[in-house]
């Protein structure tokens, strides 16, 4: 579907049908966050528990098995720096 | 690693993680708060009931971040239709696959079919429906997410809301501390419909969780599972602790993680010491202003209730180090 | 294409009954439904059949009739042809959700047996129940006897189920006075129902292999335009139940229509009644013209779409057009049908006056003579002037 407002009551699916699974996906909620996460890799084990624990998902494999957020998505809750076995995860402030 | 909570955790290591599975079926751009327990759980439910499955949800958190028009972060075929019931609806979609299946019109077995609801729609204006929909037997699977309150409408309360928790509707004032009754009982009520399996699970044991799901899925008949979603939004937490907190409540005895498998209760996850409750309480603001007798009764029957847990999971008890030496029993008392 | 009826043998039945053949004819799939007078025979005999093997279907006894529509709609939308029948506390307490089964364009199909709606409590006939539920989004056709409400339970799912419309259909019978009747129809066998109603193709299921969303949410930019797709093609449906209508006139000699006259020429005066109301209000009309009075009779079968054209066109140029309603809108104009007729009689230079009666609330019984009355009444309030905004006749103080 168009963006809402560009949507005529002709271009109505059956009873507001949505036929495309995940496009959730264009919404970028990555403007949402104040602070995303910085892996130190050295530290990294590669686990995987930030993949595991991150609400969104917002945590993507590098080739090579480490972990990095997702700007598109990453809305800073700071879960993955909590929860990170090792604790090289940190919480850094977005620039303006 | 109890940490993970996996029942035979010693068997792996903090790698497990590695071997879930990747495919996602509740997509990123959803609009749950940041920290959101509850879409953490969704995501890990969502993974473990797969791709052959349909869902029907309930009016709540979950269903307005996900659903808006014209955009869907589920990538299963979903339904929603009302606020109270989702298990009637879940019922339908059961039966009328059964009916097409007898009639020789599925390609293939029918997919499962898995009704999801919050607290709201679970234990108050669903209850009606879930209750006939597990009498009737259907083969399906409830899952509900309980972060303790109408979180979407703005944080009042329901009948899942603990006791001396802060909501807009059960608000602690001159005259209250906040909730005053007890957080109902809804594994207990499902437990009594006699179905095959009940459950609770956390998204602080995400493989707890997940191995749970796929054998209620699994199960022929009619499947519950409880599942404690922490809500920084609601629970005035930090948003970087839902998994420390959710944590916290099965360490303290809040929330107990077991099964139930037709009557039969074990437990899945057992802290071999259990932290005493100020602990869990402590960082949530909606507990901010309960004082010490309203914590030391919550206390009590925390460790009460949990204790008739172990006897009836036949664990063994562990230790309560926060509590006084028991006196030894008088004689001929 | 002849023009023999098709096959079909006459018997004595008792309407519930016969609705609950027409279903098993129908092949209806999946039945959610909750006990309620007068309704609960036709859900009985359906119980019967199904435990019987004499109706291939999940048979659902659900906790409540608000769970009842939302297993039909769970059921519907799994690809199944579904059924369910309901009446008064029943179709209140499903309220909510025939709003979300039509917006959701499920094809169900319901019979409600109309009863009163409570309070005070009344297990007895008149229209209160629907007529609560006139915005439900929902195609309504009213039936006044057993054959029509044994042949409209049939049509009722070939409607719903076209794919232009896909609009859940409701036929209205009156409770007790016709579900519990017992009457002569003609019951059509199963190689011409397979015939006339195919099976039920889905244009939008639950299915894992092509998943979808149902039910999403809508903000301010986009409601009023869901809204108004939903009232084009409610609409729009008037043509394609017209056909239905048709066609099943070929098959069986009977043609219905979305407004049947009955002594309609030279009247100066029109009754309009619907459902049973008709039936006595014709023996009325027939005495009334024996008696050189200019009376004539429409009976208003199709409720929803609400058929303009015909209403207005079966009017003509008859200067009193009087409206017996079967229920009451508290602190309104009065009659729910004799105010959408006023409306619909609105926009026109060249209108009749038209009147409302209520009549056989909670299941009181109108007899000729009340007819007899109300045209005298009408006609002393035409010279005089109306006294009130409209009438209960037949109340007592």
């Amino acid at each position: 579907m168009k963006p809402l407002e560009q949507n005529t009551w002709q271009d109505i699916e059956l009873g507001g049908l949505l036929r495309e699974p995940g496009s959730a996906r264009q919404y970028r909620t990555g403007d949402w966050r104040s602070q995303h996460p910085v892996w130190t890799k050295s530290r990294c084990i590669r686990c995987g528990v930030c993949w595991t624990v991150c609400p969104e998902p917002a945590i993507v494999e590098e080739p090579g098995g480490y972990f990095d957020m997702d700007p598109n998505y990453c809305k800073g809750c700071g879960t993955c720096a909590r929860e990170c076995v090792t604790g090289c995860i940190a919480m850094v402030p977005e620039e303006e | 690693m109890e940490k993970f909570g996996f029942a035979e955790s010693p068997k792996y290591d903090v790698y497990v993680s590695r071997l879930m599975p990747r495919e996602e079926y509740f997509t990123s751009g959803h609009r749950s708060c940041q920290g959101c327990g509850e879409a953490l759980a969704v995501r890990w439910v969502t993974k473990a009931i797969g791709k052959d499955a349909i869902i029907a949800h309930a009016t709540g958190c979950m269903e307005i971040v996900s659903s808006g028009l014209p955009q869907t972060a589920w990538m299963h075929p979903w339904i929603h239709v009302a606020f109270e019931n989702t298990a009637a609806v879940a019922s339908g979609v059961e039966e009328g696959l059964k009916i097409l299946a007898r009639k020789g019109k599925l390609s293939g077995p029918p997919p499962k079919v898995v009704a999801m609801g919050g607290d709201g729609g679970t234990t108050d204006i669903g209850l009606q429906a879930l209750s006939g929909a597990m009498e009737r037997g259907h083969d399906f699977t409830y899952v509900c997410w309980d972060n303790e309150a109408y979180m979407n409408t703005g944080i009042q309360r329901s009948s899942s809301t603990p006791f001396g928790a802060m909501t807009t509707t059960s608000p602690p004032g001159k005259q209250s501390f906040g909730q005053s009754t007890w957080k109902k009982d809804m594994v207990a009520i499902a437990v009594a419909h006699n179905i095959p399996y009940v459950a609770t699970a956390s998204p602080s044991y995400v493989f707890d969780l997940y191995f749970k799901i796929k054998k209620a899925i699994e199960t022929p008949g009619p499947a519950y599972v409880h599942i404690l979603c922490v809500c920084p939004t609601g629970w005035r937490s930090a948003t970087d602790l839902s998994v420390r907190l959710g944590r916290l409540a099965v360490e303290t005895g809040v929330f107990p993680l077991f099964e139930v498998e037709n009557g039969k209760y074990h437990l899945t996850v057992q802290p071999p010491k259990v932290r005493p409750i100020r602990d869990y309480l402590k960082p949530q603001g909606r507990f901010r202003h309960l004082r010490d007798p309203e914590v030391d009764y919550i206390q009590k029957r925390i460790v009460e209730r949990y204790k008739d847990l172990l006897a009836k999971c036949g664990a063994s008890v562990p230790e309560f180090p926060f509590l006084p030496e028991e006196a030894p029993a008088e004689e001929g008392a | 294409m002849s023009a023999k009826p098709a096959r079909a043998k006459r018997v004595g039945m008792e309407v519930s009954i016969a609705v609950s053949h027409a279903v098993q004819l129908a092949r209806a799939e999946a039945i959610a439904a909750y006990p309620i007078t007068p309704q609960t025979h036709i859900v009985e005999h359906l119980a019967s059949m199904v435990a019987n093997g004499e109706l291939e279907a999940s048979y659902v006894n659900v906790e409540s009739e608000h769970s009842a529509m939302s297993a039909c709609i769970g059921m519907s939308a799994s690809g199944a042809r579904t059924y369910t029948a309901t009446s008064s506390q029943g179709l209140a307490l499903m309220n909510e959700i025939l709003f979300i089964a039509s917006a959701m364009r499920f094809p169900i199909v319901m019979t409600v047996a109309n009863r009163a709606l409570s309070g005070p409590l009344s297990i007895w006939n008149d229209h209160s129940d629907i007529m609560a539920a006139r915005d439900i989004g929902w195609i309504q056709v009213f039936v006044e006897n057993g054959q029509e409400s044994f042949d409209h339970s049939i049509m009722a799912f070939k409607i719903a189920e076209n794919p232009q419309v896909l609009l859940p259909t409701i036929v209205n019978l009156d409770g007790f006075i016709l579900s519990h009747v017992v009457e002569a129809l003609e019951m059509l066998d199963q190689g011409a129902v397979d015939k006339f109603l195919p099976a039920y193709s889905p244009r939008h299921r639950l299915d894992p292999r092509n998943p979808v969303t149902m039910g999403a949410f809508a903000m301010p930019e986009i409601y009023t335009e869901v809204k108004m797709k939903h009232q084009v093609t409610l609409t729009n449906s008037y043509e394609h139940i017209v056909k239905v209508w048709e066609e099943w006139g070929k098959l069986t000699g009977r043609a219905y229509k979305p407004v049947e006259q009955f002594m309609t020429k030279g009247a100066k005066i029109l009754l309009l009644t619907m459902g049973c109301l008709s039936e006595v209000a014709q023996i009325a009309v027939e005495e009334m013209r024996a008696a050189g009075l200019p009376v004539g009779l429409l009976k208003l079968r199709m409720w929803r779409p609400f058929p303009f054209e015909d209403l207005r066109k079966a009017v003509g140029d008859a200067e009193l057009l009087i409206v017996c309603d079967r229920a009451l809108s508290l602190g309104g104009p009065g009659g729910p049908v004799m105010s959408e007729v006023r409306s619909a009689f609105y926009p026109l230079a060249q209108r009749p006056n038209i009147l409302g009666y209520i009549v056989g609330l909670g299941g009181r019984d109108v007899a000729p003579q009340a007819y007899k009355d109300i045209v005298a009444k009408a006609k002393a309030e035409m010279e005089q002037g109306p006294s009130q905004e409209f009438s209960l006749y037949g109340v007592r103080g």
